[in-house]
């Protein structure tokens, strides 16, 4: 790996309010050891993307639910139209990777959409063990990274 | 001819100039795809395939229903309806 390609980052920061991050643990933990996955909806700036809200949807992938995920398109459409009265957007995707690192797979890879926040749960039998965030830009994903909000705005 | 209102999600904006809603005609949810990817060129091969089918990748809703449980891409569009590209979230641990 070039050192260049190495501290590449994305010019997206997305901001996840520590309320959120726990509830975000919850809902992942909750399904563990199968996969959980959800949206994200906020704001998406040039290079903030501002997290309001998270929500939880079903994976409609029932033969291998322990390491794969179909976002239900109905939640999708749902979870749009609410945003969307509220003057929101759906800005990411948020999934868990039980016992497995909070880094994007080949698979996650295959199924990208450039534009979204992917942000990964890992989560482990003692609990959700690391939450990293990753946008794809070209045929790659970058990371992201994920600030904190402490207050409410 | 119904006037559609077509939802298009983030992924897809880079080809509407940024428009998160297009407003297009038609009778069909085929007429209506095939009227936006002429106005918005480059969106056709995102949405449809050679075979004038809908691609794996999204899902086409019109109001609540997915094209795939009505008539697919002949579904029939009335005025005011409003038409999601919805596009496939999916992926995995592994
Ligand atoms: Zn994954």
């Amino acid at each position: 790996m070039s050192p260049l390609r190495a501290v590449e980052t994305a010019s997206t920061q997305l901001w996840l309010p520590a309320v959120l991050q726990h509830e975000l643990s919850r809902f992942a933990q909750a399904s563990y050891p199968l996969e959980a996955c959800g949206l994200l909806v906020g704001r998406a700036g040039d290079t903030k993307i501002d997290t309001v809200r998270v929500v939880p949807a079903r994976n409609l992938n029932l033969e291998r639910p322990e390491d794969r995920y179909l976002l239900d398109p109905q939640d999708f459409l749902a979870t749009d139209r609410a945003a969307r009265a509220e003057g929101l957007e759906i800005v990411g995707i948020w999934h868990s990777h039980p016992d497995h690192p909070a880094r994007p797979s080949g698979t996650d890879l295959e199924s990208a959409w450039e534009g979204y926040s992917y942000l990964i749960i890992s989560t482990t039998a003692d609990g959700a063990a690391a939450l990293r965030s990753w946008r794809l830009v070209g045929d790659r994903f970058v990371e992201e990274a994920v600030e904190q909000e402490d207050t409410e705005p | 001819m119904s006037q559609a209102t077509v939802r298009i999600p983030a992924p897809l904006r880079s080809f509407t100039g940024g428009a998160a809603e297009v407003a297009v005609e038609g009778d069909t949810v085929g007429e209506v795809l095939r009227s936006l990817s002429e106005i918005h060129s480059g969106l056709k091969q995102q949405i449809l395939t050679d075979k004038d089918g809908v691609r794996d990748f999204v899902n086409i809703f019109v109001d609540n229903k997915n094209i795939r449980s009505l008539a697919g891409l002949e579904s029939p569009v009335t005025e005011d309806a409003v038409i999601y590209i919805v596009p496939a979230v999916a992926g995995g641990g592994s």
